[in-house]
């Protein structure tokens, strides 16, 4: 005989345990990335030379990267479209097409950090590149994570199980290409 | 399990979503083009006012906050004023050298090494 955890059958709020586990989870998410983004404004607007520096960022892949998270937010809504559906395999195949988009991110990313690296732009130089590399290394953790769950999830969906999870891990994804959304023109488009 | 949350389904095809998805696209566009004017109030609109709005976008209908129910919006705003107060609670340390009775000293050195150095590489 299966059990339940009774935490996941109960709902003071309406609303599904997990997904408002998640939400919470976000809840916290915004003010650790929002703290950081409000440091970052804090600091650029009082010191210069962080604006010089942001010169040295580069926009062609920050724009590349914008659009692969995008698109990939485009594929998790779609698995999550297909799940509700009962269409397991078209949402297994959206979670690997998100999936695909993170490791595409990951892959710009650290050919933009190798070449930065490599001209000189380390984590010491400067205090915006320790911004830079602290912020955009939290994300990219995050992206990591976002990507081994969906794979995780992705197991029981090809078996039909645990479908209403497609939503849940989608709306981590799209928080964390919210994230990005943010970063995007403060690191690479105010110069 | 009878634990299949809530579902949102709003009677949209997988179009609605690839829709929604071509406007971000455009608005990605106008958002690296417009700092290329050169015009601070351009730049601000174009580069952060539409940050907000693919942000706000990316929120309401991927995330389906349009229909998601006022417990989480209230959580969200909550977060967000916290934020503010941070914000607010260190901006006056941080945004300024000196104040009446106090200096900083390490900021200060930091802004006369900004403006001495001038753009170049760390090379």
């Amino acid at each position: 005989m299966s059990s339940v955890p009774i935490a996941t059958t109960r709902s003071a709020t309406g609303i599904p345990t997990g997904k408002l586990a998640v939400w919470w989870v976000l809840g916290s998410e915004i003010v650790i990335f929002g703290g950081l983004l409000a440091c970052y404004l804090l600091f650029r607007l009082m010191y210069e030379g962080w604006g010089v520096q942001a010169a040295y960022t580069n926009t062609t892949l920050g724009t590349l990267n914008t659009f692969v998270l995008l698109t990939s937010s485009l594929f998790a809504v779609l698995a999550h479209y297909y799940a509700e559906r009962k269409e397991a395999h078209k949402a297994f195949i959206n979670l690997w097409l998100t999936i695909g988009g993170a490791l595409t991110f990951l892959g710009i990313k650290t050919y933009e950090w190798g070449t930065e690296i490599a001209h000189g732009f380390t984590i010491t130089s400067h205090p915006f590149w320790s911004f830079y590399y602290t912020a955009a290394g939290i994300h990219a953790l995050h992206v990591i994570a976002g990507a081994i769950i969906m794979a995780i999830i992705s197991l029981d969906v090809l078996k039909s199980k645990n479908l209403h999870r497609v939503e849940l891990i989608g709306i981590y994804w799209h928080f964390v290409d919210i994230v990005w959304i943010f970063l995007f023109p403060l690191l690479y488009i105010a110069k | 399990m009878a634990h299949s949350g809530e579902g949102h389904d709003s009677g949209h095809g997988a179009s609605y979503y690839v829709k929604i998805w071509a406007l971000l696209l455009v608005l990605l566009v106008v958002s690296v083009l417009g700092p290329e004017l050169g015009h601070p109030i351009v730049t601000l609109v174009t580069a952060f006012g539409i940050a907000v709005v693919k942000a706000l976008m990316v929120a309401a209908y991927f995330m389906h906050l349009n229909v998601e129910k006022k417990y989480i919006h209230y959580m969200l705003y909550t977060m967000l004023i916290f934020m503010g107060v941070f914000y607010a609670g260190v901006a006056t340390d941080i945004m300024r050298p000196e104040g009446r009775n106090w200096e900083n000293i390490e900021a200060k050195r930091i802004i006369e090494a900004d403006q001495s150095k001038g753009p170049h590489a760390p090379h």
